[in-house]
């Protein structure tokens, strides 16, 4: 038991679209998809993120620049460390033969590859819908196409490639046209809210991936507590089944911030 | 049938086993989830008069041994802890202890008499937190005169019962116990986190808590947490809230034999879920079955024969 950060080598450094690059370190720690990992810049912080690809050898991270502290480590060279400590949270969890829908939006298109991949080796058949503003933002779209049992659909706002509008839309017409067992979203939270309402109206049991402000990551410091259940989300998710979200009264909402105050979505 | 309930300062807790301040407690729902799973009552994150930002992750590390914790009393300020400790109370489910903290004496006065407007059970006066450390000096705790001084200054402002936070980084603890005790605190909580200490990461060559120092709690600290209550029951009347290391019934139970009426349990969470309340619980019903106690209020104070 240790919750201490290793430090380990990055051993690659991709760049997957105009935003994201995917970092392969030098570790594994059992990693599921779902799960995330925080990632240590010594001196300045440490951060959260969703474990892309853990293959009992290395791990990978697909990041997007968007703050001080991906920006700085968007620096980062091959062969410089970082710090890492986990896996922490609740990963998604599946019957082996069955038929899945996966509904990314942004970067939430990285675990859900990584899902994929798993399930589609162990007989399920996915359809996986990727969606971005526009077809730079898109993510993982060559290597989605790659897998097994896989199908593609693409969605982006400014229709610059595949269907021209919300990926919600796309859901919606999969699920009128196909017998789906269960469905499976990370992304924005407007986008998951509207997918976990859409699942309850169908009756299709649902998998959200839950993100609050994590600090800790094992339950103690309460940054991530969600309101209804008040449970930590970082422990009790951050993947819950749909009927575990609907007892939340933040998602869709609101989220807290460092200091635990209200943040309107 | 065990009875482990226990009055303290007045009010009536189900059982002693009491959620210490800083750990989950944020808002209203997540104190209310630590007593569905079993907590007697429960003690808020420290209350700042203002919005008060924490430190830069790493803010805690653990291992099988401690934790280290450097979080740096993060907290949104008066009105969002009205907000969310007022819902709790409104629910009624266990009693609340509402812990507040400040930099300046007079700023503990304005704080208590905020909070004091909710109603909560107990007020718990934080003097001791070495994460200020850096801000405003040494903390009240370490002087019999500073911490004297916020006690007499809070008890002019609520009429709640109050119990003061100590610091074991002191020479005597019993002594700032009794400092207090003579200045009208109503009751004492110890410990509060030890050192601070500091752990270094070889490979980056620095120190791995962002604040580089934090407080010690969890197990390594449980020995050093009897002893100061042991030494406090000695020195004072007034009851006590034994706290640090607890994991088990067991445990508490030798917090109790020291001579503590409730028992904090914070660090525990992290090696045993939440659901250490209800666990901790049961292990001290069976061990008072075995044993032939039927009031739990019996072994407070048992090793001072
Ligand atoms: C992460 C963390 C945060 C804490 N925050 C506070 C706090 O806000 N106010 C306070 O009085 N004590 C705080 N403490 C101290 C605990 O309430 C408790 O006194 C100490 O950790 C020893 O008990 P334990 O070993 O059961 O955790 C904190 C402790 C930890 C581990
Ligand atoms: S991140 Fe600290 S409790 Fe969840």
């Amino acid at each position: 038991m240790s919750d201490i950060p290793k430090s380990v080598k990055i051993l690659d450094i991709v760049q997957e679209n105009s935003l994201v690059k995917t970092y392969t370190l030098d570790i594994s720690l059992h990693g599921k998809p779902g799960q995330f990992c925080n990632i240590w810049i010594p001196r300045l912080n440490e951060k959260p993120f969703s474990v892309a690809d853990d293959d009992g050898k290395v791990m990978k991270f697909s990041i997007a620049e968007i703050g001080p502290f991906t920006q700085e480590l968007a620096k980062k060279k091959v062969g410089d460390k970082v710090g890492i400590r986990g896996p922490y949270g609740k990963g998604f969890e599946y019957k082996k033969g069955e038929h899945l829908v996966f509904l990314a939006g942004g970067y939430g298109a990285a675990p859900l590859y990584f899902l994929a991949r798993q399930a589609g080796e162990d007989g399920c058949e996915i359809e996986f819908i990727v969606g971005a503003r526009s077809e730079n933002l898109l993510l993982y779209i060559d290597k989605i196409k790659k897998l097994k049992n896989v199908h593609l659909h693409i969605a982006t706002d400014d229709g610059s490639k595949g269907y021209r509008g919300y990926n919600i839309e796309v859901l919606k017409e999969i699920l009128l046209n196909k017998k789906i067992d269960h469905i499976y979203t990370c992304g924005p939270e407007i986008m998951m809210k509207k997918v976990s309402e859409m699942a309850f109206e169908k009756n299709i049991p649902a998998q959200i991936s839950v993100e609050r402000y994590m600090k800790c990551g094992f339950g103690i410091c309460g940054n991530c507590v969600n309101d209804g259940t008040g449970a930590p989300s970082c422990k009790k998710g951050p993947v819950m089944s749909n009927e575990e979200v609907r007892k939340l009264k933040d998602f869709g909402q609101y989220h807290r911030d460092e200091e635990g105050m209200k943040v309107k979505l | 049938m065990v009875n482990l309930n226990v009055k303290f300062c007045g009010v009536d807790f189900k059982n002693p086993l009491v959620l210490a301040s800083g750990i989950l407690g944020v808002t209203g729902d997540s104190l209310r989830y630590v007593v569905q799973c079993g907590a007697g009552g429960v003690t808020s994150k420290s209350v700042w008069l203002k919005r008060h930002k924490g430190h830069p992750n790493p803010v805690i590390i653990a291992n099988e041994y401690y934790m280290l914790n450097a979080v740096g009393l993060p907290d949104a300020g008066i009105e969002k802890a009205k907000d969310e400790l007022g819902k709790f109370l409104k629910e009624g489910s266990a009693p609340l202890i509402a812990s507040i903290v400040a930099g300046k004496q007079s700023d503990f006065g304005d704080v208590a008499e905020e909070v004091s407007k909710i109603n909560p059970h107990i007020l718990e006066i934080n003097i001791s937190c070495p994460n200020v450390d850096d801000e405003f000096g040494k903390p009240f705790a370490c002087s019999t005169i500073d911490a004297a001084k916020v006690v007499e200054e809070v008890k002019k402002r609520t009429k709640l019962p109050i119990s003061v936070k100590l610091s074991p980084n002191v020479s005597n603890i019993a002594e700032i116990a009794k400092a207090v005790e003579s200045a009208g605190a109503d009751a004492i909580t110890a410990i509060n986190t030890v050192g601070p200490g500091m752990e270094i990461d070889i490979d980056m060559r620095t120190p791995v808590l962002a604040n580089r120092v934090g407080g010690l709690s969890g197990p390594a600290i449980k020995p050093l947490a009897i002893k100061a209550v042991f030494d406090i029951y000695k020195a004072v009347k007034i009851p006590i809230i034994g706290t640090g290391g607890v994991l088990t019934g067991r445990d508490a139970i030798a917090m109790m034999m020291a001579g503590a009426t409730l028992v904090g349990i914070g660090t525990a969470v992290y090696y045993r879920g939440a659901e250490v309340f209800g666990l901790a619980v049961k292990e001290m019903k069976e061990w008072c079955k075995n044993e032939g106690v039927k009031n739990i209020e019996e072994i407070i104070g048992a090793v001072h024969l």
